[in-house]
């Protein structure tokens, strides 16, 4: 069993079968609801439930969750919320089957845990930030903008690997 | 004819059920392309891992000549689907930020929900990140000038159609063209840089 475990630890599906069968998904989502998926979107909902439930009065003086608390809705009750919910299930799911489910900090050698972990937190604060003024992240404005030719997926994919090559030199010491 | 929600073919109670079931096929796929490891992904800018390049080209691909098909055998209205607005400001400012938001925390949102999934702490450190760069996002947004730079240039729900007046068969080959080069160049800089184990 360990033995199995360790052997497919490792073992990632084939690139181009996974991107394929990612296309198919998007395909299936736009045929069956007329949208794209999307990562960020159930985290602003809960971001604005929770300085809801903190500071109800400052949060309806907030423009940017106006359309969430307009009619008194719960903004919980999302459908990316829910979808959200769907990828940490089947996230869970694949890791599951090919036993990489258990609690570590991956990081380069070079660095600690610690270190990746400061570097993490501030990576998460930028992409959170970069992602509620670009109207969507890596999933809902670019993938999913690019499935129907959308121009800005296409501005948003460019400029978030654009960036990442244009800074990666200054980082190298996180990852090489 | 699809969309189905859309064009009320599905009944809207079917909405989160669906939901859940995309969701987990979509963190399947992540996790299973092995886009849980911020090693992996991250590979892609210092040449020692092209999955992301891989998975994210031909993902797209696949779905925008689905897609056309689709539309041109008549089984979905393409016009009904949603076109994420282009927004130039926002979309050039806010892809620079999460660019930078990449190349130092090694994830990108969906990919660090899988590794949330999988017990990955800097997953886990990552989206409480992304709790935060939300939060200051929503507080500043009461300053006017940062609405109005939000809602600056907008040019509506547009297509590169719209964008550069061409059909979309003639963009399709182009994109799948660039898309075969930089799967071919990939791999000769692959087998070129120092291998990275992790």
């Amino acid at each position: 069993m360990s033995y199995i475990n360790d052997h497919l630890r490792h073992v990632y599906w084939n690139p181009y079968f996974g991107g394929f069968m990612l296309g198919l998904l998007l395909i299936a989502t736009f045929y069956i609801t007329g949208r794209g998926v999307g990562a960020t979107g159930g985290t602003k909902s809960t971001v604005a439930t929770t300085v809801n439930a903190m500071a109800p009065e400052h949060a309806h003086k907030l423009h940017y969750y106006e359309k969430y608390f307009d009619e008194e809705k719960n903004p919980m009750n999302n459908w990316l919320v829910y979808e959200t919910l769907g990828i940490l299930l089947g996230a869970f799911l694949s890791g599951a089957i090919s036993g990489r489910v258990f609690v570590r900090t991956q990081h380069s050698p070079k660095i600690t845990s610690r270190t990746r972990l400061v570097f993490a937190a501030l990576g998460g604060l930028l992409f959170g930030f970069g992602s509620q003024l670009a109207r969507g992240c890596t999933s809902g404005a670019a993938l999913s903008g690019i499935s129907v030719l959308s121009f800005g997926g296409f501005i948003v994919m460019l400029g978030i690997f654009g960036t990442g090559y244009l800074f990666a030199y200054f980082f190298r010491k996180l990852w090489i | 004819m699809g969309p189905l929600t859309p064009n009320g073919i599905i009944s809207t109670e079917w909405n989160y059920v669906i939901a859940v079931l995309i969701g987990m096929a979509f963190g399947f796929i992540l996790e299973a392309s092995g886009f849980s490891s911020s090693r992996k992904l991250v590979g892609v800018f210092y040449g020692y891992d092209f999955a992301v390049l891989r998975v994210f080209f031909t993902a797209g691909l696949v779905a925008i000549i689905g897609l056309l098909y689709l539309n041109y055998f008549g089984y979905i209205d393409y016009s009904v689907l949603y076109v994420y607005p282009t927004y130039l400001n926002s979309a050039i400012l806010g892809s620079v930020i999460m660019g930078l938001g990449f190349i130092i925390g090694g994830f990108c949102p969906g990919t660090s929900l899988t590794a949330v999934a999988i017990g990955k702490l800097d997953g886990w450190v990552f989206t409480g990140g992304l709790f935060i760069g939300i939060f200051i996002f929503s507080e500043l947004f009461n300053m006017e000038a940062v609405e109005n730079f939000y809602n600056g240039n907008y040019l509506g729900h547009i297509t590169i159609m719209d964008y550069f007046d061409i059909n979309p068969y003639g963009f399709v080959l182009i994109f799948t063209l660039l898309a075969v080069a930089a799967f071919t160049i990939a791999s000769i800089v692959r087998r070129r840089v120092k291998q990275v184990f992790y």
